[in-house]
């Protein structure tokens, strides 16, 4: 197969103009560890979709939908925008979008670390169960939708119905809040959650924040039962 | 699934690239359906030239040269009928209600798929790639397209089924989605006195759109009026001969991708369809909030 690697850098290169997807993402399941760039990627979809191993891959451009979906370890940077599903399912690793995400970035996910550098589309974080979710600018409606567990970080503004039937997740918000779903309330910024956030955003790489700007939303647990009046 | 693709050209030195920046768009989103196809194409000067008044027609049932024959004997004017696939584009230099109406009384079997001062709709049933070649589409020319990719759901797969639907003058809309309530809307519209060539959920959002238009609402009121009458899942580019309009459903699931630069807005489906676009690196790409109506005009 077509792939290069960089003496000197030790770097693999895969070039989606030069490999079929199914090549790059076969080569990609292949390897234990090491470095990887794939190039040209176009929009294409699933790019770097389950990955098991601690690679540390570069997706040079715009991905399609799925873009690290299911991602166990590795650390994969999306240098450009990232489609529908961006690292769904992921359940550790990390993946960052240095540009904007799609509909439904980390649904799904148990663990690991997102962060999406520019904007999240709707439904950011839909039913996460586990996973870290930091959004560098603002997410759209019904972002952690059934949000059953792990924690959402938003620098920015998040639209209609934020955390509409949440669980047990965790949000922090630090712009203005369209408007809150169904059982979803705001609480209390205790030092615990001053420490949690702070955490996260070093982890994301937003360090200038005041955790103290945040305000904090979670779960009402007014759903967990059944009552006529939960009619909404 | 279906896919949308919408190209509106600012700089008039990408005018001779249309059809080909167009061709490319779909045949990317050939993946999200792939049964049935269409584009509409506003100012190539061969489909539908300056002065002259287009009509583009599916299933004639004559020879292009005989209905040629009859519209000019019908109207005393030169018309011409240029064959591209299965769609007939037939033009003349007079109103466009007067071609129309010719047309319709030398073919009342045809399906009239789009008429115009400068709009050329050309749609079929086939893999949208191979219909784009019979259609000669990358060679076209003009300031705006649109295109769709179908995969049947709501009516069936023959042409006219197929997007996009041009009802009103120089008129179009494509849509990724499904409407829940379109029997209801169909019904209150025929009751005005509209007339339906399919069964098809879309042909009810367009002729919806065409009415008020019709009535005197611009494009965005338009689509306010359709966002609070229609159930469903939509993302809809809705377009004529000087805007490009762009809406998507409340709950907006089905997907929608704006690139905008100084030379071209674009909207597709999906990013991949926008890949090709010349400056597409430096382009502001973002995704249509719900129920937002983005618009452009030339």
């Amino acid at each position: 197969m077509d792939t290069m690697t960089d003496p000197l850098t030790d770097t693999t290169r895969l070039d989606l103009a030069e490999l079929t997807l199914r090549e790059v993402n076969r080569t990609l399941h292949e390897m234990t560890s090491g470095e990887v760039v794939v190039t040209n990627p176009r929009g294409a979809h699933s790019v770097a979709a389950g990955l098991t191993a601690p690679l540390l891959v570069t997706i040079a451009g715009h991905c399609g939908y799925y873009a690290a979906g299911m991602n166990q370890l590795a650390d994969v940077v999306v240098e450009g925008t990232a489609g529908v599903g961006v690292a769904e399912n992921m359940m550790s690793g990390s993946v960052r979008v240095r540009g904007n995400a799609s509909q439904s970035a980390g649904a799904t996910a148990h663990g690991g670390l997102l962060v999406v550098e520019g904007d999240a589309a709707a439904r950011c974080g839909i039913s996460m169960k586990g996973v870290d979710i930091v959004v560098g600018g603002s997410v759209g409606h019904l972002s952690a939708f059934m949000a059953q567990a792990g924690r959402l970080v938003v620098r920015g503004d998040a639209g209609e119905a934020l955390g509409d039937s949440i669980y047990e997740a965790r949000l922090y918000v630090r712009g203005t809040v369209a408007s809150l779903g169904a059982d979803c309330v705001e609480k209390p910024m205790r030092s615990e959650h001053l420490a949690e956030l702070a955490g996260l955003l070093e982890a994301a790489g937003f360090t200038d924040d005041d955790p103290a700007s945040y305000s904090r939303f979670g779960s009402a647990r007014g759903l967990y039962h059944f009552h006529a009046d939960n009619a909404y | 699934m279906c896919g949308i693709v919408g190209l509106h050209l600012r700089d008039p030195a990408l005018f001779p690239r249309l059809g080909e920046l167009l061709s490319g768009m779909l045949g990317e989103m050939e993946e999200r359906g792939a049964d049935s196809a269409g584009v509409a194409v506003y100012g190539d000067p061969r489909w539908s030239p300056p002065g002259h008044a287009s009509v583009s027609v599916l299933d004639a049932g004559m020879r292009p040269d005989v209905l040629a024959e009859t519209l000019t004997a019908e109207t005393g004017s030169e018309v011409a009928v240029v064959p591209l696939g299965s769609t007939y584009v037939v033009h003349a230099p007079m109103a466009v209600e007067a071609l129309l109406a010719a047309v319709r009384a030398a073919a009342p079997e045809a399906l009239v798929a789009g008429f115009g001062d400068d709009l050329t709709v050309l749609k079929g049933v086939g893999r949208p790639r191979d219909l784009a070649e019979g259609w000669g589409l990358a060679h076209a020319q003009g300031w705006q397209g649109v295109g769709h990719t179908r995969m049947a759901t709501e009516s069936a797969v023959t042409p006219a089924g197929a997007h996009p639907y041009a009802v009103g003058p120089d008129q179009c809309l494509v849509h990724n989605g499904s409407f829940a309530n379109h029997a209801t809307i169909r019904r209150e519209l025929r009751a005005r006195g509209v007339v339906f060539d399919s069964e098809n959920d879309t042909e009810v959002g367009a002729l919806y759109v065409a009415q008020a238009l019709a009535d005197g609402l611009d494009v965005e009121a338009a689509l306010k009026g359709l966002c609070a009458e229609f159930d469903g899942f939509y993302t809809l580019l809705v377009s004529n001969r000087t805007s490009f309009a762009v809406v998507r459903d409340a709950i907006a699931c089905k997907p929608a991708v704006v690139a905008e630069t100084d030379d071209w807005v674009a909207m597709a489906s999906e990013y991949r369809a926008l890949a090709g676009l010349p400056g597409i690196d430096g382009a502001h790409l973002f995704e249509p909030e719900p129920e937002r109506i983005y618009a452009w005009t030339r």
